[in-house]
């Protein structure tokens, strides 16, 4: 039974730990399916944090501290957007900036939040007949917040979204050819500056997650590189909502093995894990050839100027 | 072309549909809209000819909302309207198919349709439109599947879809950029006969050609611009070839290059039963044979994409073949590294000339070592020797004409001709063995163009073995000394030039095999 | 053109060298001006803030050759970017190149036996071939599947940082240190010295900039580097001239991590003689130094100049640390600031601004 076990809570923790890499993901998604990369998530993750549990911590409600991580997210991704969709800045390097500039301030801020415990988590939802069901039950129905189930949900509504109805069709078009979405009407700045503000929503909500459910409490640099495997996630998933699910159940697996084994292995190479699978899983992908796998939106990357010469 | 598509009566009496007055239009250097004047009325179809830069394309963008106007009216069915944006074009009623279509590629043909279509529902917008398209379809003569992904299709069905487009967003006026430059002479008849149903249903059709023969054909008046400025517009019944290429270019117009007999020498390039694939994985030359002599221009014509591009990336080391052999003075180079076959004696003028020709932010003079950088007397051991790449680079920009303000100027900065200019300098010197030009004249106005031409033949002249890549049929038959038709990575037949009618060759751009034919 | 109220703006291909200068000068003063309210927060007033660091730094000699010190790491770390963005290889990884080369040097230091003298160039060498190792990784990814350079380099920091970790938890943990995760002190003989008076370890110091004054000459006289900016510039350019791009490449990021790895061995030999947690030995060098190579426009002997720029900005934390007690996390939110504008200013660079209707032409350093 002592496997049984195992496997129960190592289901039920990657489930946990996969929660923020999901919603980080699913916006990143967005953000790169209209043409832009953005390279801020872990800035916008850790500001999420930072806000969430400073605004929880005062205010007393998780719900309103999560609502001003997405804020948050979202301001810091305008930035973005406005550097990158107006001014035409390099992506990656705004995206960076971003990173730098998120990380700075969210440590800054953060120096009298340290270490203290969150008074008011969000709650781990209930389901009492659920939860009863063998193995099942506490694999799936147990110790989880709302975030995971809304995660999950929200990666279904998405993919319909992209892959169902006339503005997935704008978005998509954009990020392969906004010339071509330019000369049929659509407003290729404005799709963009959408999709890139919607991903830092919810890079912002995965953030907070970390801070007020998971945790619960605040640390400088908490988000600790997941921001980062969040842009891995997103090739991972070949752009698509629904394998990021997958994805980042998985990862959110090997971020939970890196404390289980610790009695094999120093703690310090299992925290690695996750990083160095991050390259391994690019490089298999690579492996396979990339006709195999799903291909990056044709203009990623690119700053988009009408033909004007 | 040769076909006659009927001409209705002159439709003078009936309304403009649009009407462009004294539009300006300045680029940074250039005039590229002086003062122009253009009109159209329903059920006509109203030529814009002109060479490249002539200014005609960048007319259709203000037209289109893609570029505003310095200066001047636009007027549609008797009113003035601003076109801010290419929505407010198609809110108006016109459509563009541009020369480079304007389609997502992944993307299925419905989804192509309904992108930014007022009026789909918001849930499966392709399934939607997918109905209106097989009814269009029908209607006007334009058969496409709505389920296909565009990068299936060939380059007439993608401009079907185009103007799929355009029809369903309801386009009363269809600007058609340069539409025959992906057909076959075969195929653009059959687009002349969709022009005429349109044109029987009271669209107006503006129609941007640079080649005389087609405009004659299909249009019912032609505008002729040069440089930026209407020279005058005539009716097609009331003009002549020889009017209009005066008209074009300003001067008489020979329409034969003086060229020498051809004297073929030994085979410099040999081709045996090659096959290769293109990007997608899927065989593009599927056993292709041929050879070429020094001092001969074999002309490779066809429409593109039917193993063209694959095959001057294998002659040129670019791509693996993956069966078959090349053999270039008598070595077999199979599948040897560009800087092998370059360093050996193949030159290669490339396709794009600014994506692969040049580096844009080096120098005229950087740019011009590119491929001779890692040898005497531009590099010793590991070192480059400034002083003799500055004299090379001198003499090539004397000797080619290469208008530069100076070696160090980045080669961003110059012109189209002269960059081709530069790639040809580059190319040509040293005395390459074969030469394989791809396109080398696309897009060049005529000046420069006659000058790259008889560049290609004084190559020939001094002995080199050429091979010429082009989506132009009369430069095709001007200049080569035979001509391969591609179609689908399989070569159709090799005619001697003189032999070649247009006839045949479109018989074989279409995929008809010559009977008997060996080059 | 564009019309802009009285402006008419018009597009430029290749700004001027002032109008580059002048530009990245403008976006390091509206970054301090943006960074003012940080300081408001903390009730002090940013004026008499910057005044107070002003005269804080270059108010002595040992204070002043602070900012050398802390310029040092991001002189090596700089110029091995420059040369990597030349080749369009986003190489984010400096700080994981810097610390595999501490790593090197401290393997070297302290567990090799070798003669006292050839301890320290050892260390060097081991330290540089390390970095190029750590950096060469990401290259064959690139090269052989298609891995995005910028995520594999990215993840590399974090597994050598963890690395480190280990290391200095684990089995290179000084018995002598007891409670602390650090390595034994490192023998004398694998120290550098300092100039007289400060803890400037002018070995790496002259070797950073000997060493951006030869990656300058690569670029600009020999065939690498003639390859490295065309495979750069137009890759597919590079692939027509026959250029071996996974060659290129790959020299490029033995440099480029080599000499990060050079800096990592400077931090270990020079300033703590052992190794500790990577946050203390690196202080996100790593990650400035790409700020470094960006403001210097891909050029090595800049990058001295930006490196010295930032080494200020380090010193100027650690003295607000000491003496004004403000946290030293401001740097980290300046040089985003810094990046930020600097980006973002880029596009004047590429607009003329004239005023409509008038034959004077005006110009100005800004935007110009």
């Amino acid at each position: 039974m002592d496997v049984a076990n195992w496997l129960i809570s190592t289901v039920s923790r990657a489930l946990a730990f996969g929660v923020p890499l999901l919603w980080g993901t699913l916006g990143e998604i967005y953000a790169e399916r209209a043409g832009v990369v953005n390279l801020g998530v872990e800035g916008m993750m850790i500001l999420g944090a930072f806000l969430a549990f400073s605004v929880t911590q005062s205010t007393g409600h998780p719900g309103f501290g999560l609502l001003c991580a997405a804020l948050v997210g979202g301001i810091a991704a305008l930035f973005h957007a406005f550097l990158t969709v107006t001014l035409r800045a390099n992506q990656y390097v705004s995206g960076l900036a971003l990173s730098m500039f998120g990380l700075g301030l969210a440590g800054l801020l953060g120096r009298g939040w340290e270490g203290k415990p969150l008074g008011n988590p969000l709650p781990s939802l209930s389901f009492p007949g659920l939860s009863q069901v063998p193995v099942l039950g506490p694999m799936l129905f147990q110790d989880q917040t709302i975030l995971t189930y809304l995660g999950i949900v929200l990666a279904v509504l998405l993919w319909l979204l992209l892959f169902r109805t006339r503005w997935g069709v704008a978005i998509r078009s954009v990020g392969e050819n906004p010339a071509t979405a330019d000369a049929l009407g659509i407003n290729v700045a404005l799709v963009r500056y959408l999709c890139v503000i919607f991903g830092g929503l919810l890079a912002g909500i995965g953030g907070g997650y970390l801070s007020v459910a998971y945790r619960p409490s605040w640390t400088e640099g908490m988000t600790a590189g997941m921001g980062w495997i969040v842009i891995a996630l997103t090739i991972f998933a070949a752009w698509d909502p629904l394998q990021a699910i997958w994805g980042a159940f998985f990862f959110g697996a090997l971020y939970h093995l890196s404390y289980r084994l610790q009695a094999f292995l120093a703690p310090e190479l299992l925290k690695l894990m996750p990083y160095l699978f991050a390259i391994v899983v690019l490089a298999i992908s690579g492996l396979g050839g990339r006709r195999r796998r799903g291909r990056a939106p044709g203009a990623l990357g690119l700053p988009y100027v009408r033909g004007e010469r | 072309m040769v076909g006659s598509a009927q001409k209705g009566p002159a439709p003078t009496a009936r309304p403009t549909l649009v009407s462009l007055r004294h539009i300006t239009k300045r680029f940074p250097g250039v005039l590229a809209n002086d003062q122009v004047d253009f009109e159209v009325r329903p059920g006509e179809v109203h030529a814009l000819l002109g060479e490249n830069g002539a200014g005609k394309t960048t007319l259709m963008n203000i037209l289109y909302g893609l570029y505003r106007p310095d200066a001047g009216e636009i007027w549609v069915k008797g009113k003035k309207v601003e076109i801010r944006s290419p929505r407010d074009a198609i809110t108006l009623g016109v459509g563009m198919v541009h020369q480079h279509f304007k389609l997502v590629l992944p993307h299925t043909v419905a989804e192509n349709v309904a992108l930014g279509l007022k009026g789909t529902p918001f849930f499966a917008p392709a399934r939607a439109v997918a109905q209106r398209i097989r009814e269009l379809s029908e209607r006007y003569g334009l058969p496409v599947d709505p389920e296909r992904r565009v990068w299936e299709l060939s380059a007439g069905e993608q401009q079907r879809v185009e103007i799929l487009k355009a029809l369903i967003r309801g386009a009363e006026v269809l600007i058609l950029d340069e539409p025959t430059s992906v057909l076959t002479p075969q195929e653009a008849q059959e687009l002349f006969k969709v022009l005429l149903r349109m044109k029987e249903e009271g669209h107006g059709i503006i129609f941007i050609s640079h080649k005389l023969d087609e405009v004659l054909s299909v249009a019912d008046r032609i505008t002729v611009m040069r440089r930026g400025k209407v020279v005058g517009t005539v009716s097609a019944r009331e003009t002549s070839k020889e009017e209009l290429a005066r008209m074009m270019v300003g001067r008489e117009v020979v329409f034969r290059l003086t060229k020498a007999a051809c004297k073929p020498g030994e085979e410099a390039l040999l081709v045996q039963d090659l096959y290769a694939r293109n990007d997608r994985g899927l065989l593009a030359l599927k056993g292709v044979s041929f050879g070429i002599c020094r001092g001969e221009i074999l002309g490779i014509a066809g429409i593109a994409g039917n193993g063209q591009r694959e095959l001057v990336e294998v002659l040129t080391g670019l791509r693996r073949a993956e069966r078959g052999k090349v053999l270039l003075l008598g070595r077999d180079v199979t599948n040897r590294s560009p800087r092998f076959l370059s360093d050996l004696g193949c030159a290669h003028v490339p396709e794009e000339r600014i994506r692969m020709g040049i580096v844009p932010g080096l120098s005229v003079e950087e740019n011009l070592i590119l491929k001779k950088h890692h040898r005497p007397p531009f590099c010793r051991w590991l070192f480059l020797e400034p002083r003799a790449i500055r004299a090379f680079a001198q003499r090539a920009v004397e000797e080619y004409a290469i208008m530069t303000p100076s070696l160090r100027t980045p080669a961003k900065l110059l012109s189209g001709g002269n960059i081709q200019r530069l790639i040809l300098a580059r190319e040509l010197s040293g005395r390459p063995a074969v030469v394989v030009a791809a396109h080398p004249t696309y897009g060049l106005d005529v000046g420069a163009t006659e000058q790259i031409r008889q560049l290609l033949l004084r190559q020939r002249e001094e002995g080199a073995a050429v091979l010429l890549v082009s989506e132009d049929l009369e430069e095709i038959m001007e200049l080569s000394d035979r001509i391969a038709v591609m179609f689908r990575g399989e070569i159709m037949g090799i005619v001697p030039a003189g032999e070649a009618t247009l006839e045949e060759l479109g018989l074989m751009m279409a995929g008809e095999k010559r009977v008997g034919a060996k080059g | 053109m564009r019309r802009l109220g009285p402006f008419l703006l018009e597009p430029r291909l290749s700004p001027p060298r002032s109008v580059v200068f002048g530009v990245s000068i403008l976006a390091v003063v509206v970054a301090l001006l943006a960074a003012a309210p940080v300081f408001l927060g903390y009730g002090l007033s940013p004026w008499q803030a910057y005044a107070k660091i002003g005269r804080g730094i270059f108010g002595s000699w040992p204070s002043f050759s602070e900012v050398l010190r802390r310029a040092t790491p991001l002189i090596l770390c700089g110029v091995g970017l420059t040369l990597a963005f030349r080749a369009q290889f986003w190489n984010i990884g400096a700080e994981g190149q810097l610390l595999a080369g501490a790593v090197a040097a401290t393997g070297v230091a302290l567990f090799l036996p070798v003669p006292e003298g050839l301890r320290l160039p050892l260390m060097f060498l081991f330290g540089f071939l390390a970095g190029a190792i750590w950096g060469l990784i990401p290259a064959f990814l690139r090269v052989k599947l298609g891995v995005n350079d910028v995520i594999s380099t990215l993840m590399m920091n974090y597994v050598m940082g963890y690395i480190v970790e280990w290391l200095v938890h684990g089995p290179w943990k000084g018995p002598t240190m007891r409670g602390f995760a650090y390595t034994d002190a490192f023998p004398l003989s694998a120290r550098l010295s300092y100039l007289p008076g400060t803890r400037v370890h002018w070995l790496t110091l002259f070797l950073g900039v000997v060493l951006a004054a030869a990656v300058a000459f690569l670029l600009a006289r020999t065939r690498l580097g003639y390859e490295i900016r065309v495979v750069g510039q137009n890759p597919d350019a590079g692939r027509y001239a026959g250029i071996n791009f996974a060659v290129v490449l790959s020299l490029v990021m033995i440099i480029s991590g080599g000499l990060a790895g050079l800096a990592g061995v400077g931090e270990v030999a020079g300033i703590h003689w052992r190794l500790r947690s990577p946050a203390q030995v690196s202080m996100n060098y790593g990650y400035t130094a790409i700020i470094v190579a960006w403001l210097a426009r891909g050029s090595p002997v800049a990058s001295i100049f930006t490196a010295l720029l930032f080494g200020l900005i380090f010193a100027a934390g650690d003295y607000m640390k000491t003496t004004l007690g403000l946290p030293f996390q401001i740097t980290g939110v300046f040089n985003g600031l810094m990046l930020f504008f600097l980006i973002g200013f880029d596009i004047l660079m590429f607009w003329r601004v004239r005023i409509a209707q008038r034959e004077k032409v005006w110009t100005s350093q800004i935007g110009s």
